[in-house]
């Protein structure tokens, strides 16, 4: 049993000593050039334009399934005009980057893991530096910079569904009064709410980047190994944006 | 007369996984503008030694001397420009998938700030020399194993090293096709005089391509000597690995003794 804990424990400090060092290793160059310009928008294409179909039926639906449970709820004590207020903070403060960082670590973080991880076993990243090429700077941070950089529009683009999802249920599905929905939801929402909202996509998006690429370019072992670091990036990707979403919230709002 | 100094000087190169060692001091010279063969069974750190020339692996301990400078001493970004000099080819090829040919070709000159114009050209010139033509803009997928390692040739020499490495040059190789490449290798070395530094367990092809074998055994070079001794060498552990018998000095248990002594050690 004890043996078990250590084991975890282990993995667990090897796993952050390793995302530390990418992170140290990746900022230390951002600075200075070369800087891969045509791969960052390549990646920023993929991240941020290739991701918008997943991340607006998501928040469209979230917004919707969320107007209808506050309604219900609201109904109860006759308040049904604070859906939209508990819609749009919901989504604003909440959702909307949470759930976006968990559909971009399904996509990106493992696509990241599963590129770098594949290029790590058939020896294309050896074959870089043999060319004189920095791995680090030309494979993970383009990458890093993209997903952290376009997790914050992605998430603007998915509050603004979001909230029309649940307006579009509220008024024409549930009869609210589309005047006082709106009222309702301007009036007690400020810049701020919106705004924490993008610095939490913006720490999602690094740690997404950060645990994929990291995983990748550290894999072992074939194509079992490719599958492991593949699984390892969305599982621990999703992990840390639950777990630091509550720091990031509790920071911000306590 | 001064003796010329070697372009690649290995002294004293250690690497272990673990507890498991990889090399045990090895110490090897590699003479300019010679072709140098490292000989050895599967898994005898041939691979691993390379690595570590080429800083992709980090050695435990000893020197790694190119025309007298410590490569190992040097920091990432100077280790990196030292690349400029090297070619290598990677025993699957390393093809970037994502890349056409003649961009994978030209990589290092398009790196360099080449242009793109300047650069294909070039690509096509090399393709051309290892006898593939009109497959520049196809991708690695499109491509078969023998031509994917003959790209992966033109894609070690388009940026003119003066040092190549190449692991396992014809493994996966139909005969004709390993011949096909061995005759790229002699001819490469004719034509430019560079350094070269192969490894392989294709014995054929080791007395084709080399100037010198080296034979790793061990964790150590056990017998270096000149190609066209390789017939008359009577030393058992290269005639067993020359004559591929199961039989003679090198066996598992014996590599497994050695292991447990380097632990020891």
């Amino acid at each position: 049993m004890l043996t078990a804990i250590g084991k975890i424990m282990e993995s667990l400090l090897v796993h952050m000593g390793l995302y530390a060092e990418t992170l140290v290793r990746s900022l230390h160059r951002i600075t200075s050039r070369p800087w891969h310009v045509r791969i960052f928008l390549q990646q920023a294409e993929e991240v941020g334009v290739q991701s918008l179909p997943v991340v607006m039926l998501t928040a469209l639906f979230t917004g919707m399934v969320l107007a209808l449970q506050s309604y219900i709820v609201f109904h109860r004590f006759a308040a049904e005009s604070l859906t939209g207020l508990v819609v749009s903070m919901s989504v604003v403060r909440e959702l909307g980057p949470v759930l976006v960082g968990l559909m971009v670590a399904g996509r990106i973080g493992a696509a990241f893991a599963a590129e770098l991880g594949t290029m790590r076993v058939t020896e294309q990243i050896d074959a870089l530096w043999t060319l004189s090429t920095d791995p680090v700077r030309y494979l993970i941070l383009p990458r890093l910079i993209a997903v952290t950089l376009m997790m914050p529009l992605l998430v603007v683009v998915a509050d603004f569904i979001g909230i029309y999802g649940g307006y579009a249920i509220s008024v024409h599905l549930l009869d609210q009064n589309p005047a006082v929905y709106i009222d309702n939801t301007t009036q007690y929402m400020g810049l701020s709410d919106f705004y924490s909202g993008l610095v939490k996509a913006a720490f999602f998006g690094m740690l997404i980047g950060l645990i994929g690429c990291t995983e990748g370019f550290n894999c072992k072992g074939g194509a079992e190994g490719v599958g492991n670091a593949t699984t390892r990036a969305v599982v621990i990707s999703c992990m840390s944006i639950l777990i630091s979403d509550y720091f990031l919230t509790a920071w911000m709002f306590g | 007369m001064n003796a010329p100094i070697p372009r690649i000087s290995i002294r004293g190169l250690s690497k272990r996984f673990g507890h498991k060692v990889i090399l045990d001091h090895v110490d090897l010279d590699i003479m300019p503008g010679k072709s140098t063969t490292v000989i050895g069974m599967s898994g005898s750190g041939k691979s691993v030694l390379i690595k570590c020339i080429l800083g992709l692996l980090k050695p435990d301990s000893g020197e790694i001397l190119v025309d007298g400078e410590n490569w190992l001493g040097l920091p990432e970004h100077e280790q990196l420009h030292r690349m400029r000099r090297v070619g290598m080819l990677f025993q699957a090829g390393a093809l970037f998938d994502s890349l056409s040919v003649w961009e994978n070709v030209s990589f290092a000159l398009l790196r360099q700030g080449v242009d793109k114009k300047t650069a294909k050209s070039r690509a096509i010139e090399v393709l051309e020399w290892v006898g593939l033509h009109d497959i520049e803009d196809k991708v690695p997928a499109e491509l078969s194993g023998g031509m994917a390692k003959r790209v992966g040739l033109a894609r070690t020499i388009c940026h003119k090293p003066d040092i190549v490495f190449l692991d396992e040059p014809t493994t996966g190789l139909d005969p004709i096709m390993a011949d096909v490449i061995n005759h790229l290798i002699v001819r490469l070395h004719k034509d430019s005089g560079t350094t070269i530094l192969s490894i392989t367990h294709d014995m054929k092809s080791a007395a084709m391509i080399s100037d010198h074998i080296a034979l790793l055994c061990h964790g150590s070079i056990h017998r270096q000597i000149a190609a066209h001794e390789l017939e008359s060498d009577q030393d058992p552990m290269l005639r067993q690995f020359i004559e591929g018998r199961a039989e003679g000095p090198i066996n598992c248990s014996s590599w497994g003794k050695q292991i447990e002594e380097a632990i020891q050690r």
